[in-house]
């Protein structure tokens, strides 16, 4: 189990290396504390078989690693986007599509997205 | 303009190419491409299932076989499909028949598994299969296919899909093998062609070439669960069943004393992949 302290201090290099400040980052730190803990759960979002993140307890390997989020998506809205219905990108993705076929709620996933902005 | 005859062109040639795809072409193309994938793999080894993948898994699955966990369920499968008069209802009194399985019986138009025959001949002999808990896919039922199997070691996987019927039923196999679904919105494929070797969180996926040749299979999950000798034992349909839980898709229970035409259509399919490898049933398997 990672502690939350440690999850922060992730959160900030990540942020010190993107040159961003913290100050945004804290503002939705609970809903990504969430959002953690829903990606975890092995009956929610399980992401962890497939993908590794820092601090990844066991992680699978048939995706690829969730690094650099923030860097790699600015817009949030995209992100969240290929977790509610990843085959829009890719019709043949083994990822599923966790809201359209209603494996998490919207809220769920707004929490998986804040989080994942934050690895 | 030019493109688009180009394009056209290719269309009307590939296009009798996909629907002459034959049982034949299907398996020679599987074979390339797992060659390919997996170049380091003896094509017999295949029928190890992860452990043809990963020398770890190996070394541990060996251990087990140094003192194998099925034979005392075997056995009493033995003393089963005595007792019960099995071996009249098949071909050579059942001993080694499993390698033929499943086939195509003209006569009924219909694909028969051993599972299958083997419920009928119970029926046939006049057993309460009910009383006497024989219910496809596990315990005393399972341990007798599984004895069954054991007497087909080292014979050679050969199932025939000939044409007409018998090859419009291995494309309904073929088809539900390759479909999306469950809530999860996998298909067989994705976890068994296009990921294998690759890790879900700790369970390292196999080949769909293979996976057959060691059913009914003794799996330290269902052994777990109870303290007789015949718990660890599963049929192939039980296993489809876990797979499809898995992605929180519906298992196909049998109905009336029959398989379910779906699993059974894709057990002749996915058998087919098999062709050409030794039965090497029980596996043993986590
Ligand atoms: C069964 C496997 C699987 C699971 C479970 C899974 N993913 Fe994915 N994911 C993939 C694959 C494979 C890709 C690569 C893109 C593709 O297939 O189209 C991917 C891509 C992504 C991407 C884009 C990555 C990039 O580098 O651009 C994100 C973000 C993502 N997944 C987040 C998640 C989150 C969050 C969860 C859990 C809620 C999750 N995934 C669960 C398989 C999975
Ligand atoms: C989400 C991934 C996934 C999907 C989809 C899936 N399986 Fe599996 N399957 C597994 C895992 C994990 C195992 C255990 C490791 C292994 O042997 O591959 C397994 C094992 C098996 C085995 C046992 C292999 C052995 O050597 O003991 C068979 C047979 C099998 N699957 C068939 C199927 C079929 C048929 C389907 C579709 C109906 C299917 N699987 C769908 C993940 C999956």
């Amino acid at each position: 189990m990672r502690k939350p302290a440690k999850l922060v201090l992730a959160a900030s290099a990540v942020a010190m290396l993107l040159g961003a400040t913290l100050a945004p980052m804290s503002a939705y730190a609970a809903s990504a504390e969430e959002g953690k803990k829903i990606a975890e759960d092995r009956k929610k979002g399980n992401c962890v078989s497939c993908h590794a993140y820092e601090g990844a307890d066991m992680p699978g390997n048939a995706a690829p690693p969730l690094v650099a989020m923030k860097a790699r998506y600015p817009d949030k809205a995209k992100l969240r986007a290929q977790i509610y219905d990843p085959t829009k990108a890719n019709p043949n993705t083994i990822m599923p599509p966790f809201g359209k076929h209603g494996i998490l709620s919207d809220k769920e996933i707004d929490a998986i997205a804040e989080w994942v902005h934050t690895l | 303009m030019r493109k688009l005859i180009i394009a056209a062109a290719a269309l009307a040639l590939t296009a009798p190419l996909v629907s002459q795809a034959t049982p034949q072409s299907d398996l020679e193309h599987m074979k390339k491409y797992f060659a390919k994938k997996f170049p380091g793999v003896q094509y017999q080894d295949y029928a190890n299932g992860v452990y043809a993948l990963d020398k770890g898994r190996r070394v541990e699955w060996e251990a087990m076989e140094e003192f194998p966990p099925y034979e005392p369920g075997v056995e009493i499968g033995k003393s089963l499909f005595k007792k019960y008069k099995v071996g009249q209802c098949f071909k050579n009194g059942g001993i080694g028949i499993k390698q033929n399985y499943p086939y195509y019986d003209s006569k009924s138009g219909q694909v028969h598994t051993l599972e299958g025959e083997l419920m009928a001949c119970l029926k046939r002999n006049g057993i309460d299969t009910e009383k006497e808990k024989l219910d496809y896919g596990k315990g005393k039922f399972a341990a007798i296919a599984a004895y069954m199997a054991y007497t087909s070691r080292g014979k050679t996987i050969k199932v025939d899909v000939p044409a007409g019927k018998a090859t419009k039923i291995y494309n309904e196999g073929k088809q539900f093998f390759y479909a999306k679904r469950g809530q999860l919105n996998f298909s067989c494929a994705d976890c068994h062609v296009y990921n294998p070797g690759v890790m879900l969180r700790s369970m390292m996926l196999s080949t769909a070439i293979g996976q057959t040749t060691h059913w009914p299979a003794y799996r330290k999950k269902w052994e777990a669960g109870g303290t007789s000798p015949l718990h660890g034992f599963g049929t192939l349909q039980r296993r489809y069943g876990g797979c499809n839980k898995m992605v929180r898709a519906k298992d196909l229970k049998p109905k009336d004393g029959k398989q379910n035409p779906s699993y059974v259509a894709l057990e002749y399919f996915h058998t087919y992949l098999s062709n050409g490898l030794k039965i090497n049933a029980p596996g043993v398997r986590q």
